[in-house]
């Protein structure tokens, strides 16, 4: 078994041109829809709580690369990216965040609250904390139906202090349960920094009471998550249990819209923006192998925005629900 | 076209704020993402990010001014290739134009929400010549489970000692040896993690029995009962739910002390998206729980440790299973009704036999589902006896006698000849010592003096 205290070891991280350009243009997505939905919160076109996944792209796309059909994804509340990522319909997403009939579940669930039978999507999670056991149930039915599929499940920093991540992680263990606990440490859980809230801040060490192995990844390089997630799923698929992945990343909005983002110094989010960020690294492997030129990237960009752009018109198109549905979906 | 830049709403519930000061002057480039201005809200002063790319070819609200409502234009950003003079006084009009918020504006819509309501399903006919089985409680469960085992291969049981020790109360004994441990889990002492755990499996297809020691120790729990199960099918639209069963001993024991003795009947028959069953009769619980196991919905079910050595005839049938949501009068009679379920139909049934002797005749309503209730079977008794008490173990106070009470108000208002009366706990922690917890709790004899109160005796 590997070490608790293993870190991802600096392999020799290389993609074909074909995986670079589908991780830029996944990652994009992801930034140009946040971006709008951002925007659209502005005009007050989306209400309620809103939680931006902009500068955490590559966590994601990276782990969506090595996940197989029928694998499973739940997360908590910071939700968007993870059903772009699934393959989701950008309109039916951006519906729901506008509250509209056309959105994934019927504009009764928000932001937070969004499932996919078919992408294999759990949620979409408001409390915090509450997909982890959730995850481990999925990976419990995987095991119990021994299907060969693996569940991600995905939750912060701030999360990971919950008990039931404890409690949850004990069972994975104990009954070696295919789960993949991804911590997505952004260093901040909402204004409290991981310094101030862990007493031990290496969280790829959260599962080692239990003998979980779990390692350190930068999730600002899709490639190095990708590495990480193939070897998490591996361990999980063939048997031997959880794995815990810390993939260190950093969210470049606040925590919801409504974030001041006092705890944080607007240099140290520049500097992240300038010097990690996760898109233009990406970019880099892409215009340093000549995989593309700069004309193509935004021609990939290009396109996107149009995708936004429809995806946005859609939400705002779509009617309200229908007053009829608020006594609908309570039971089977 | 020039792009108007809009004043953003920053929070909720934001209308306006002050432009406290601008960070870009016009001709400078933006890229989405840079800081261009400071915006003062009622609760702190945010830095607004620049969405677009582009120049910034006029700044139409100048720093420091105040009440700038959402949605105004406060710049306009120029593409590439344009300049000042494509700023045209069309699209600063078509900008300055607020969006409709739909929230805000009660759109004409065609229908009007109507709560569904309640039909009523007969219990299942029991053929002529059916054999009677005398069977306790504890056993009429585990043969449900067992029965449902058998059937479906989804079905499997959870939790603290219910397979090695056989179960703490024996509700689950033998299924170990029949099932097996794939299908049968000991789980360790963790009820909010292997509550959740068995949602999570039961959004994924499987239709677990998750059983909590005493429902005390779900109040561990209680975020993933009502947060994860019950809530799924709602806010997914109605496109992912979870076919689960919640199920262990409920109320109050025998001098077990204040935090192993609560009734939560109300507590979760609050709830919209749970179905809450409390049976009483040995077949009651075997049909139900029957019921409750292929139900696809989350179930909620109150057993009570004092009933699980009760014996009750239990009808020897293939497919025992009974509807959810149907009361039972089990006693019937004329002078009052007494409404109850669970461990409160003993003490009703007991009241009813004192009550006899003095020449009173009570009818006994189980509710035997709390959620959906059906308050139909109790109104309609109440039209006939003119008369209401009401039985449980839990506290008065927003309980269940309180809802049947404002049912039967609300309903057959103008059949009561006295108000309704409630019979609960006292509003007390349960008390360890034998005659102060004997004195919280109800029993026969204080049912027997409610109804002689609404009788006016």
């Amino acid at each position: 078994m590997a070490s608790a205290d293993a870190t991802t070891k600096k392999t020799n991280l290389s993609a074909t041109k074909e995986e670079l350009l589908t991780y830029y243009r996944d990652m994009l997505l992801i930034r140009r829809f946040e971006e709008k939905a951002g925007q659209l919160y502005g005009m007050g076109h989306i209400g309620g709580f809103c939680h931006l996944y902009i500068g955490q792209e590559a966590v994601v796309v990276g782990m969506e690369a090595v996940k197989q059909e029928g694998d499973q994804v739940i997360t908590g509340y910071r939700d968007h990216g993870h059903m772009l990522a699934c393959g989701m319909d950008p309109k039916g997403v951006m519906a729901e965040l506008t509250g509209r009939v056309g959105g994934l579940s019927k504009g009764k669930g928000g932001s937070m609250h969004m499932f996919s039978s078919e992408k294999k999507f759990y949620g979409g999670h408001g409390i915090v904390g509450a997909q982890i056991p959730l995850g481990a149930g999925l990976a419990f039915a995987n095991k119990y139906k021994n299907n060969g599929k693996v569940s991600l499940t995905y939750f912060g920093d701030g999360a990971s202090n919950q008990g039931q991540v404890f409690e949850a992680m004990n069972m994975a263990q104990l009954w070696k349960l295919p789960v993949i606990f991804v911590i997505e440490n952004n260093h901040y859980a909402m204004g409290t920094s991981v310094k101030r809230a862990h007493s031990e801040t290496h969280l790829y060490r959260r599962g080692a009471s239990f003998g979980i192995p779990g390692s350190e990844v930068d999730g600002m390089d899709i490639l190095a998550v990708r590495e990480a997630g193939r070897a998490a799923i591996e361990h999980a698929r063939t048997g031997k249990g959880p794995f815990v992945l810390e993939i260190k990343t950093y969210r470049y909005r606040g925590h919801s819209m409504s974030d001041p983002a006092k705890y944080r110094t607007r240099e140290e989010v520049d500097q992240v923006r300038e010097h990690s960020d996760p898109i233009k690294k990406c970019e880099a492997y892409i215009l340093d192998g000549g995989h593309a030129t700069v004309e193509d990237l935004k021609a990939i960009d290009k396109e996107l925005k149009q995708i936004i752009k429809e995806a946005a018109d859609f939400s705002l198109e779509s009617p309200e629900p229908q007053l009829s549905e608020l006594y609908t979906d309570i039971y089977a | 076209m020039p792009t108007p830049f809009l004043m953003p709403a920053l929070s909720p519930t934001m209308e306006e704020g002050t432009l406290s000061k601008w960070l870009v002057k016009e001709g400078d480039t933006v890229s989405s993402g840079d800081i261009i201005a400071e915006i003062e809200t009622d609760k702190a002063t945010m830095e607004v990010e620049a969405v677009d790319e582009g120049t910034i070819g006029k700044i139409v609200v100048q720093e420091g001014t105040e009440n700038v409502k959402v949605n105004d234009t406060i710049a306009i950003i120029l593409d590439d290739g344009e300049n000042a003079n494509d700023i045209d006084a069309a699209s600063m009009s078509a900008a300055t134009s607020a969006p409709e918020i739909p929230g805000n504006m009660p759109a004409a819509q065609p229908t009007m929400a109507t709560k569904p309501s309640f039909v009523s399903v007969p219990d299942i006919e029991i053929p002529d010549g059916t054999q009677m089985v005398e069977t306790v409680v504890r056993d009429a469960l585990r043969d449900a489970m067992a029965e449902e085992m058998r059937r479906d291969e989804d079905v499997f049981v959870m939790g603290e000692e219910v397979a090695e020790y056989q179960g703490a109360y024996k509700v689950t004994r033998d299924l170990l040896q029949e099932f097996g441990e794939q299908r049968v889990v000991d789980t360790p002492i963790t009820e909010y993690g292997f509550a959740g755990l068995g949602v999570g499996a039961g959004f994924a297809g499987l239709k677990p029995i998750v059983e909590f020691m005493t429902w005390n120790f779900a109040m561990q729990a209680i975020d993933h009962v009502i947060n994860s199960a019950a809530k799924t099918r709602y806010m997914s639209g109605g496109q992912m739910g979870c076919q689960i069963v919640f199920r262990g001993p409920n109320a109050a024991a025998s001098r077990v002390g204040a935090q192993h003795s609560q009734d939560y009947s109300a507590w979760y028959g609050n709830v919209p998206g749970l179905i809450v069953i409390a049976p009483y009769s040995a077949a009651d619980c075997k049909g139900l729980l029957k019921a409750a196991i292929r139900n696809p919905n989350p179930v909620v079910f109150l057993e009570h440790e004092l009933l699980y050595g009760d014996k009750g005839d239990v009808p020897d049938m293939d497919d025992f299973v009974l509807p959810i949501g149907k009361a039972k009068v089990v006693r019937d009679g004329s002078d009052v009704t007494i409404s109850t379920h669970s461990r409160g139909v003993f003490f009703a049934l007991a009241a009813a036999e004192i009550l006899a002797d003095e020449g009173i005749s009570a009818e006994v309503v189980d509710l035997r589902t709390l959620r959906p209730l059906d308050a139909e079977t109790v109104i309609n008794s109440v039209k006939k006896t003119n008369r209401l008490v009401t039985v449980e173990e839990g506290w008065a106070p927003f309980g269940v006698g309180s809802e049947i009470g404002w049912q039967v108000t609300q309903h057959a208002f103008d059949y009561l000849d006295a108000p309704p009366m409630r019979v609960t706990q006292e509003d007390t922690p349960l008390p360890y010592a034998a005659n102060l917890e004997a004195l919280s709790l109800p029993n026969a004899e204080k049912v027997v003096a409610a109804v002689k109160s609404v009788m006016y005796l």
